[in-house]
């Protein structure tokens, strides 16, 4: 139990380390994570769309399971192609997914389709249709070179597009709706560059500059978050279901994306846009559900090899360094998706100490290792202590033609944690006369190691232990927190915290004072000091014979209530997310310690207060 | 006349019962303390949904319905608790507790799960 209480602080600490501001490429947890939630247990009910998103998932990640889905799809997607009364969206979705498994086709169903398609498009007027109509078009060419898919009146279908356009920069899904919405904007920008790659002659130049504004209009309505990453927000839920900021931000990154590639125009989009939605894709980790998983891992595919400009991502494999191990500081620079950057060096350019304002300005390249693919920096600075610190690092790109192509977004900001071994020494232990602070009794006592002293002492007097805490630099180290434990030999325990000035750290425990709380017992004692940060653990134990008070199980007492108050945050926890079973199961558990523990300090209360009576 | 010797009378009574309720054990009052925050707090929430409408109307009684159980509960823990009860004498208070804290925590539970 008395093991449990510091296991329990190197655990907060240990947690609070993983709110670092680092934004890794994707890794294998999305991997496993895409295995996990696109498991078809029932493949042949799902619909086309959700296979297509599984396949694209799947595709980017590198899993190959298309032989498997191909079986029980292509029979439904070879049945909606031949089927003259498709609807446009299960059309769509087909051959989308067409595109992905290739399944026997010839191109006569094409031709069919196309002609059917180009004929539907002069009617088409809300949105989705034309989405759907000229997204087909666009899939049919890219399955075969022999059906004709060119749009006679591109110019005509580019300007009802753009008559749902909103001043904001955002679109309406059809003319009779009046809400607009992000979502329907990166819809709108993927048609339009399908209409421009599918017409026949050049588009109007004059509407392509209206359209270029209009996406400069949509970039100004961008959210940011204060770790450089930013997003669209979508308060609409529209009849798909989509809403919220991975979908809509995913939207219009397909969006922009397709339409850079079907344009040599420039679209002059300030370069950090780029990087920071990247930003945001990887910052929100491993999505818990596919919708969500599918439109992170379709944007991050679209960046990494857009023509506006390719996020370049600095990460660290591990954020934590130990001085006392003389680890070094690795820097890692890839794209999104985990791939081969350019030639580049990245530059440490400063230090800043988490809580000061003042830094030091380092401006130190750091080596590249083409083995590991790591750029390293032989020693940390020499001014560099235990503690929390931010370094922010700078990559500079060999090729100058690469700056075009490639978005490194300046200064990297970085929270890095650095870790050592603490000594503890000068420790004295001394008994105090109540009244005048005068010294009865001192000793040394040696921290690291475990020892015996007797010292005796009555309840009319003051016990005082001092000690220093010193990091491997020598310079003063302050802890998060400092308790020390006195336990009797009967099991009774009893906890005080330690407080400090500077270096050193005194407690003074007034016997006087104390004797009600620790029962009267009196007896052998163990002294405990627990020191707790997060950068450190450190243990130590001292003996000592002590006159007066017993403890009240002070620890049975606190994990009753640290047991009450887990109950109730499992609540709160069951309310926000979790569903009753796994609620049950772990209020199972935590019922059990708490009814054990309940027990002890209960019954322990029960017995002193009937002890209290009989005396 | 009778007017004003009723309202001496009720004054009377008035001081009396607080001279008595003085002389209780200060845990007692501790619990009826709790009893009258619990049943002012699901005054307030009537008072509320009075004034907004009662959507959603789960969350509304399984807040109400939380006070008033815990307030139950509390005076459940407090007729067991007291000394002066015959009945309860040889329960020791500690058990009480025990079963106060086990019922709140079932009870809530089940609240969280109506909340929705």
């Amino acid at each position: 139990m008395a093991r449990g209480l510091r296991f329990l602080v190197l655990i907060l600490s240990v947690a609070s380390i993983c709110d670092a501001a680092t934004f890794n490429p994707i890794s294998d947890s999305h991997r496993s994570a895409a295995l996990e939630l696109f498991t078809p247990t029932d493949g042949s009910l799902k619909s086309l769309e959700e296979t297509f998103e599984a396949l694209r998932t799947f595709e980017v990640l590198g899993i190959d399971k298309k032989s498997e889905i191909k079986g029980y799809t292509c029979p439904t997607v070879v049945d909606t192609l031949w089927s003259p009364s498709s609807a446009l969206k299960d059309l769509f979705q087909a051959l989308r997914v067409n595109g992905v498994l290739k399944c026997e086709l010839n191109d006569e169903v094409f031709a069919g389709i196309a002609s059917r398609l180009k004929d539907n498009v002069k009617d088409a007027n809300s949105l989705l249709d034309l989405h759907y109509l000229i997204g087909s078009l666009k899939l049919i060419k890219g399955q075969t070179a022999e059906v004709d898919v060119h749009l006679e009146d591109a110019d005509g279908i580019f300007r009802a597009i753009k008559a749902l356009s909103q001043s904001d920069g955002r679109w309406r899904f059809s003319s009779n709706n009046p809400e607009s919405s992000t979502y329907a904007a990166g819809i709108a920008l993927e048609t339009l560059a399908g209409v421009v790659a599918l017409a026949s002659h050049d588009i109007d130049q004059s509407l392509m500059d209206t359209l270029k504004q209009d996406i400069l209009k949509l970039f100004d309505g961008i959210e940011r978050y204060d770790d450089g990453s930013c997003y669209f927000d979508e308060k609409l839920v529209d009849a798909q279901g989509n809403w919220g900021p991975v979908s809509a931000s995913s939207s219009i990154v397909r969006g922009l994306t397709s339409f850079a590639t079907s344009t040599p125009e420039s679209l002059n989009l300030p370069g950090d846009r780029i990087l920071c939605l990247a930003k945001f894709f990887l910052g929100i980790g491993v999505p818990g559900n596919f919708k969500d998983l599918y439109h992170q891992i379709d944007a991050l595919a679209s960046l990494e090899n857009n023509r506006i400009s390719i996020p370049l991502i600095l990460s660290l494999p591990s954020s934590v360094l130990s001085v006392t191990r003389k680890d070094q500081l690795k820097v890692r620079v890839n794209t999104v998706l985990g791939s081969a950057v350019p030639p580049l060096s990245v530059k440490l350019m400063q230090i800043f100490t988490s809580g000061s304002k003042d830094a030091s300005i380092i401006d130190q390249e750091l080596k590249f290792d083409p083995e590991t693919k790591l750029h390293v920096l032989d020693a940390l600075p020499e001014n560099v202590d235990v503690g929390k610190y931010t370094f922010t690092f700078e990559i500079l790109l060999h090729d100058p033609e690469h700056k075009k192509i490639y978005a490194t977004g300046g200064r990297t900001k970085v929270s890095v944690y650095v870790t050592g071994v603490v000594n503890i020494d000068q420790a004295e232990i001394a008994i105090l006369d109540s009244d005048l602070g005068n010294v009865e009794t001192k000793k040394r006592l040696d921290l690291t190691g475990e020892n015996t002293i007797a010292l005796s002492a009555n309840h009319l007097q003051k016990l005082r232990l001092t000690f220093q805490l010193t990091t491997p630099f020598g310079r003063a180290f302050k802890p998060h927190q400092a308790f020390l434990r006195l336990r009797h030999e009967s099991g009774v325990e009893h906890i005080f915290l330690v407080r400090s000035s500077g270096k050193n750290f005194e407690i003074t425990l007034d016997f006087l004072g104390l004797v009600e709380k620790f029962f009267y017992l009196s007896g052998r004692y163990d002294i405990q000091l627990t020191v707790g940060d997060s950068v450190m653990l450190l243990l130590l134990r001292v003996n000592l014979r002590n006159f007066p008070s017993s403890t009240l199980p002070a620890f049975f007492a606190i994990s009753f209530h640290i047991g009450i108050a887990a109950v109730l945050s499992l609540y709160v926890v069951f309310w926000l997310k979790l569903d009753l079973f796994t609620t049950l199961k772990a209020l199972g558990i935590l019922g059990i310690s708490l009814m054990f523990t309940g027990h002890r300090t209960l019954s322990y209360l029960a017995s002193t207060s009937a002890k209290l009576k009989s005396a | 006349m009778a007017r004003s010797s009723t309202a001496k009378d009720a004054q009377a009574l008035i001081q009396s019962l607080r001279s008595a309720y003085a002389a209780t054990p200060t845990n007692l009052k501790i619990i009826d303390l709790y009893i009258i925050f619990a049943v002012s707090t699901a005054l307030i929430q009537v008072v509320y949904m009075a004034l907004v409408g009662s959507f959603p109307f789960n969350s509304f009684l399984s807040g109400v319905l939380s006070c008033v159980g815990t307030a139950v509960l509390a005076v459940c823990l407090r007729i067991q608790v007291n000394k002066e009860n015959k009945e309860f004498k040889d329960l020791p208070p500690e058990r009480a507790f025990a079963d106060f804290v086990l019922c709140n925590l079932v009870l809530h539970l089940v609240i969280m799960n109506f909340l929705g």
